[in-house]
């Protein structure tokens, strides 16, 4: 059992948890991620760790309830406990002080996960630039951190409410036109927004890095769920990855294969909404 | 002397028993073990124990049954085996023991798998363990054991007896490994598995979940700062292979690791409001014949499909799974495409639809010795679909050799060990499937139970231990 110390709602639907786990918390690196299972008869979801803190012994973890377990996630609040908590998992990203400049985009649920490689690019001495792209204005959250490791942060935001209206890809492109010396992009966020940002910056030959959070089920390179192609290869994005070159990635099949279970999901949702005996037993359960 | 036939071992109604997850075996009845047992010649030179990848005294357990003394024959069972209900139900004893068997020569041989099934389930039922007080070498000796399937059971069950500190990290949320995300409960219910577990935890070995070692521990932190003295890896088979057919990338093509790990493992029997999709359409296809394949096959008929078949390229008689599990797929009503090899998987809209097969005829043996599929010229044709899973083989999982240096691997990934089952590093074993590739689960446990030795060995622990049973298990 792993306690939940602290619990902050960024959003109606996006939320973080501080998770004490020491062990984990001392391995975590840039990059990798963990298998959350809630409770008995729960799925196993894999969440990138968005920070991790060695002298407090906690991971932190942020969420968006899109889903059935994630909405039952939600529910879980300070001092609660989740059932089982896996990793580090995953290669840790390959960070290096670089020649040229670094970018870092980071959208919707991506905005979380980008930030410990946005400080360890920092600290490796890099000169770093920060996108973040959200839906509205009031949607944003870490800014101020974001902002300490950046040399150069913008915000993108769909309705234009605060920073550049439109989506992180235009940012994207005005900062590769300015910054021909652009070594490195590093892109996390929903898989429409990777392929955009990868289609991007093909224009300018600058190598890309995508983290694909797909569907799995161990995490640990055995069911095989998590299979994305690669450069025309059958790879693993929990044992391989999950950091990939972004022109690499068979992005039509990756956005097909997200897709599989959404008649199920759609189903446990319902079953959700009607307050059906799942979630009175989960409640019970405490 | 008279040879009576084998007796013959209850099953549940094929019609019924595709309708539950339950036991398909029903098991030998007290009466009907001891008719088997009475079959028994007791040999004085006994074949069947040198067919046994763990050599279990098999005449001595036997007898055991024969003078309804089966507290006798389930200490001479667990001297060998800790897991004997388990190994009774998947062992393939046709071409082990009971292939060996002398009566086997001109009549049916002894059924020893199922009598060793017998006696497992009897102290499961009455809760006989081994030993009750945990017994502990002083000054103390720890080991760390990587993966709780059958090797690291093995393992650990035998250094414990030895007196060995030993601790199970397993990386999923229950013990088992392939046991539990793998094997259906039809086949291997779960109570069975978790109560020979509670036998093993009894001997004194700790179980660790959640730990993905070479991610949260590296081998050399165990070894240099947590103060294990040995590590045995058992992590077991690895990552599903494909066979790079066109419309692979599909929504509705799974591995047999993931469809079984999505029903056993994430929906288990008996346990409510489980969410996890499994995944599984209304006509499945499932790609190769081995006990994985007729696994899948198995669990789709008992998930309600219309239609599963199992698409193979070589014919019946090659099939690697088990006689026993082909004739109860059979049985239960499933279809079998022999002789027909997949060329493409067919799709709309991102989804299956069919697969293009063409027919094959057997040519020349190959360097397997199987005779040869060649394709028929122009005997293509659409086999209707909506989910196809592929069980050919798995490939080896590379976590622990990412993350230990100095490991020596071979060009499949597999890790290279000596005649102990120590790898090239000092004080680390391995044994099963990471070492092998796919075998058997008593395969494992003997890499397992080779591997203790060699730990005991390495560890100067030579002496052989105590070794008293206590049946009084209420303490």
């Amino acid at each position: 059992m792993f306690q939940i110390i602290r619990h902050e709602e960024f959003s109606p639907i996006t939320f973080l948890w501080e998770v004490l786990a020491p062990d984990l918390a001392r391995a975590a690196r840039p990059g990798q991620f963990v298998m959350v299972r809630i409770r008995e008869g729960g799925e196993r979801i894999p969440l990138t760790i968005a920070d991790y803190d060695t002298e407090l012994g906690t991971i932190t973890l942020v969420i968006q309830a899109v889903g059935r377990s994630s909405r039952e996630m939600q529910e879980l609040k300070e001092g609660d406990y989740i059932l089982d908590l896996l990793g580090p998992l995953g290669i840790p990203s390959d960070i290096k002080k670089k020649e040229g400049r670094v970018v870092l985009v980071g959208g919707g649920l991506g905005v979380a996960p980008i930030f410990p490689q946005l400080r360890e690019y920092k600290m490796k001495g890099n000169h770093t630039i920060s996108i973040m792209g959200f839906r509205s204005r009031d949607l944003i959250f870490w800014s101020d951190r974001f902002m300490q490791y950046s040399d150069e942060f913008h915000i993108a935001t769909d309705d234009g409410s605060f920073g550049t209206k439109g989506f992180v890809t235009t940012v994207l492109d005005d900062v590769l036109q300015r910054n021909p010396d652009v070594s490195e992009v590093v892109a996390i966020g929903p898989v429409v927004m990777m392929k955009a940002c990868a289609d991007v910056t093909k224009k300018y030959d600058v190598k890309t890095i995508v983290s694909l959070n797909t569907i799995m089920v161990d995490g640990i390179g055995m069911c095989g769920s998590c299979r994305v192609t690669i450069g025309g290869e059958v790879k693993f994005a929990c044992v391989d990855g999950p950091d990939f070159d972004a022109q690499k990635v068979d992005w039509d099949e990756l956005m097909a294969r997200q897709r599989r279970f959404v008649d199920e999901e759609k189903h446990a949702m319902e079953c959700f909404g009607k307050d059906c005996h799942a979630r009175k037993k989960f409640e019970e359960g405490g | 002397m008279a040879f009576e036939p084998r007796v013959k071992c209850p099953e549940q109604d094929p019609k019924e028993r595709v309708k539950n997850f339950d036991d398909v075996v029903l098991g030998y009845t007290v009466e009907l073990a001891r008719e088997e047992a009475a079959r028994c010649l007791q040999c004085k030179n006994p074949q069947c124990v040198l067919g046994c990848p763990v050599s279990i005294d098999i005449p001595g357990f036997i007898a055991g049954i024969r003078e309804g003394d089966l507290e006798q024959a389930y200490t001479i069972l667990t001297e060998s085996n800790p897991i004997p209900a388990v190994c009774g139900r998947v062992c393939p004893q046709e071409i082990q023991c009971e292939s060996k068997c002398i009566l086997g020569i001109k009549h049916q041989p002894i059924a020893i798998g199922k009598l060793e099934r017998f006696v497992g389930d009897w102290a499961v039922k009455n809760n006989i363990c081994v030993r009750e007080e945990p017994y502990k070498l002083r000054p103390p000796k720890r080991v760390a054991i990587i993966g709780s399937g059958p090797a690291g059971l093995a393992c650990a069950g035998d250094l414990a007896l030895a007196g060995v500190d030993v601790t199970v990290f397993e990386a999923l949320h229950t013990f088992g490994g392939v046991l539990k995300y793998g094997i259906p409960s039809f086949r291997l219910p779960k109570d069975i598995i978790d109560s020979e577990l509670e036998k093993i935890r009894k001997l004194g070995v700790k179980f660790t979940a959640n730990h993905a070692i070479g991610r949260i521990f590296t081998i050399p932190q165990m070894l240099e700062e947590m103060d294990f003295d040995a590590v045995f890896i058992g992590t077991g088979a690895g990552l599903p292979r494909f066979l790079n057919l066109k419309g692979e990338g599909l929504n509705g093509v799974q591995s047999a690791n993931e469809f079984l790990t999505r029903v056993n493992l994430m929906n288990p029997p008996g346990v409510k409001d489980c969410f996890t999709p499994i995944g599984c359409g209304k006509k499945v296809a499932v790609i190769g014949a081995g006990n994985v394949a007729m696994d899948c096959v198995r669990t789709a008929l008992r998930l309600g499909v219309e239609e599963a078949m199992i698409v193979y390229r070589r014919s019946r008689e090659q099939a690697p799974a088990r006689l026993e599990e082909l004739h109860h797929a059979e049985e239960e009503g499933v279809k079998f495409h022999f002789l027909s090899n997949p060329i493409e998987i067919l799709g709309k809209d991102g989804r299956v639809t069919g697969l293009r097969l063409q027919r094959m005829e057997l040519g020349e043996p190959d360097s397997s010795g199987r005779r040869r599929p060649i394709p028929i010229e122009g005997s293509e044709f659409v086999l209707e679909c909506d989910t196809v899973i592929i069980a050919v083989g798995t490939k080896s999982n590379p976590i622990i050799g990412q993350t230990t240096p100095g490991l020596e691997l071979n060009e499949w990934g597999y890790i290279e060990v000596d005649e102990n089952q120590m790898t090239t590093v000092p004080g680390v074993f391995a044994g099963g499937d990471i070492v092998t590739g796919s075998a058997t689960v008593i395969l494992a446990m003997g890499a397992g139970k080779k591997a203790a030795r060699g730990i005991l060995r390495y560890l100067g622990i030579e002496k052989e231990p105590p070794n008293e049973c206590d049946d009084d298990m209420d303490a």
